[in-house]
């Protein structure tokens, strides 16, 4: 049973008048442990596409089943919580709040269970330390590096172990070195840890670390590639 | 939901150190509105307390029949003999109202002195006087003594000066004090000698009589009616100085919710717009939040939170700076029988309080819009920063 499945898929948003079809008829499945690349020009509707497989936003038409779940049928706060649970976010500009150091910002997702303070910060810095950033708890994100803030969004990412990460352009923000260390990381998590990942991204050599290759055009499917 | 709110307002509040200048505007905004409604209602409070100090229910006020105020009143020594031979009239003054043009002390421009002649059971109906400096006048001789609201308002009516009245020079005697009532707005002096002086011989405006019990005043009223030989009204003190203030005290308790509305309106504008700005610095931060599983309830919460926060700390520093600035404040101001009243602003903790819910008011309103708006954005658009 594939962990996320969409079936006749459509988005479209009104601006003004004026109806944008944004994404229209996509079918797809994605295996439980895939490596997954999103690629297309800008415009193409991969960012939409992620953001409906996150429980982010909402299909105009067809159903997004993710783990089991139609996301359809659930309420906002049920999506939340849902989101909580089960997908783990990676964006390109990092998204860490400034005021928390490294272990807060980890330890941000796991507010939402009922772990006690001790045990969120032991599964924070855990969670930091298989990112290599074990001691970096106390910087803020000013302190840290491109990379360094971008592992920490990973660490954020994993630590209420949810199965699916969705990563959108995880190392557009940064120079080719550090973004191969980002892309190997997230090839860790996914064949050492089990983790489902699905990237959205505009660099051929990032996609080449997934296992497989979707290209949207113009809101379409135009090309599955292993 | 709770440790939601409870988290994300802590992140807010950690975030408003790199927002202290456009917070502040809340703080400033609300704290000159508080300020300013706490100072104008602790005037009308004042005002209020002052006319309301003098009344006391055992005590009441005998006036010409159609009379709203002593200086409109009058009375013959028949209808004085009469109300003073009731049995439930257990002490009784005549006494002569009038006003006199004196400087000012602050700009010297001249103003109604109230001048009370009285009997000497005056000061056994109101044992609230007291002599703080000099002594009392003394019956026939051209003397005064001033309270100290007076002397602190009038030139030339503080102990051992002189005054002139009607081509006639008065000595002033002494200071009194009345528990911060009306009557230390006045100069009071033997009723016969004022008299003879102002040529009202054997007549007065009004008595002042302390009655039995509080119940008799309905008892004479009705006396008076049935009395052909009458033609008088009995008001209780209480309800009589409650009179005279109630109109000054509207209008001051009216002026001061006009100039609160419009600040107000100004400050809700400085709160809404400083609390958008704050929401717009931190739209990716919050939609971030919300995308990893946090509520929009708490995202309204934390806003609302911070605004009232700030609203509250607003509310305390305006109502610091009325307490502080004007409590006990003495100034005057004309009274319902056209003398000048010396009173103290009155900045009560009724005040303070009333003060900071309007805070806490204005504050609600000023953080609701912006929340909500924070909470209802899409996390795909909020995530983008736009």
């Amino acid at each position: 049973m594939p962990i996320v499945s969409l079936k006749e898929v459509a988005k479209s948003y009104r601006k003004g008048r004026e109806v944008i079809d944004v994404l229209d008829g996509i079918d797809l499945d994605i295996e439980e442990g895939d490596f997954l690349a999103l690629m297309g020009p800008s415009g193409s509707g991969k960012t939409t596409l992620l953001n409906l497989i996150g429980g982010l936003d909402n299909p105009t038409e067809g159903s997004v089943v993710v783990g089991g779940q139609t996301l359809g049928d659930l309420s906002g706060k049920g999506l939340a919580r849902w989101r909580s649970r089960n997908i783990g976010f990676v964006f390109q500009f990092y998204n860490l709040l400034p005021v928390l150091n490294a272990l807060r910002n980890v330890e941000l997702p796991l507010l939402l269970t009922n772990l006690s303070g001790a045990q969120r910060r032991k599964n924070a810095q855990t969670a930091l330390t298989i990112v290599g950033l074990g001691d970096r708890a106390s910087h803020k994100p000013g302190e840290l590096s491109g990379g360094q803030q971008q592992r920490v969004a990973i660490a954020r990412a994993i630590v209420a172990d949810p199965a699916l990460l969705v990563c959108d352009e995880p190392t557009g923000d940064l120079d080719r070195e550090t973004a191969e260390e980002i892309l190997d990381l997230l090839g860790i998590l996914n064949r050492e840890h089990g983790k489902t990942v699905i990237m959205v991204t505009h660099d051929p050599k990032a996609a080449d670390h997934a296992s497989h290759i979707l290209h949207l055009d113009k809101g379409q499917l135009v090309e599955q590639a292993a | 939901m709770i440790g939601q709110v409870f988290q994300i307002t802590l992140l807010s509040l950690r975030n408003l150190p790199s927002r202290l200048g456009s917070s502040s505007v809340i703080v400033v905004g609300i704290g000159g509105v508080v300020g300013v409604l706490v100072a104008i209602l602790a005037m009308a409070k004042g005002f209020e307390a002052s006319m309301s100090r003098a009344g006391q229910p055992d005590r009441a006020i005998v006036m010409r029949g159609g009379s709203t105020s002593e200086l409109s009143s009058g009375m013959g020594p028949g209808e004085m003999a009469v109300v003073g031979s009731w049995s439930e009239v257990t002490a009784a003054s005549g006494e002569l109202y009038l006003v006199a043009d004196v400087p000012k002390r602050s700009n010297q421009s001249l103003a109604n002195l109230a001048i009370r002649g009285v009997e000497q059971d005056a000061f056994e109906i109101r044992p609230e006087i007291s002599i703080v400096e000099g002594r009392s006048f003394v019956t026939g001789r051209t003397e005064m003594i001033a309270g100290r609201g007076a002397v602190a308002e009038f030139e030339g009516v503080e102990t051992g000066s002189t005054i002139e009245l009607r081509n006639s020079t008065w000595t002033i005697v002494g200071m009194f004090e009345a528990d911060g009532s009306v009557y230390e707005s006045e100069v009071w002096a033997d009723l016969a000698t004022a008299q003879s002086i102002f040529r009202r011989e054997g007549g007065v405006s009004s008595m002042r009589v302390r009655l039995a019990s509080p119940d008799a005043a309905d008892v004479l009223s009705q006396r008076m009616e049935d009395d052909p030989r009458l033609d008088l009204t009995l008001t209780g003190e209480d309800e009589y100085f409650k009179s005279q203030s109630q109109q000054l005290t509207t209008l001051i308790e009216t002026f001061g919710y006009g100039v609160a509305a419009i600040m107000a309106v100004g400050a809700i504008f400085a709160a809404l717009n400083t609390m958008y700005t704050a929401v717009s610095a931190r739209t990716v931060e919050i939609a971030t939040l919300r995308a990893l599983g946090f509520g929009g309830m708490p995202v309204v919460a934390s806003v609302v939170i911070e605004a009232l926060l700030l609203a509250l700390l607003g509310g305390a520093v305006g109502a610091a700076v009325a307490y502080f600035g004007f409590n006990g404040w003495t100034v005057s101001t004309l009274g319902g029988s056209f003398s000048q009243v010396a009173f103290d602003f009155a900045v009560t903790p009724e005040l303070l309080v009333f003060g900071i819910v309007w805070a806490v008011g204005l504050g609600l309103v000023g953080g609701m819009f912006p929340a909500v708006r924070a909470a209802r954005l899409p996390i795909t658009t909020a995530l983008r920063g736009e």
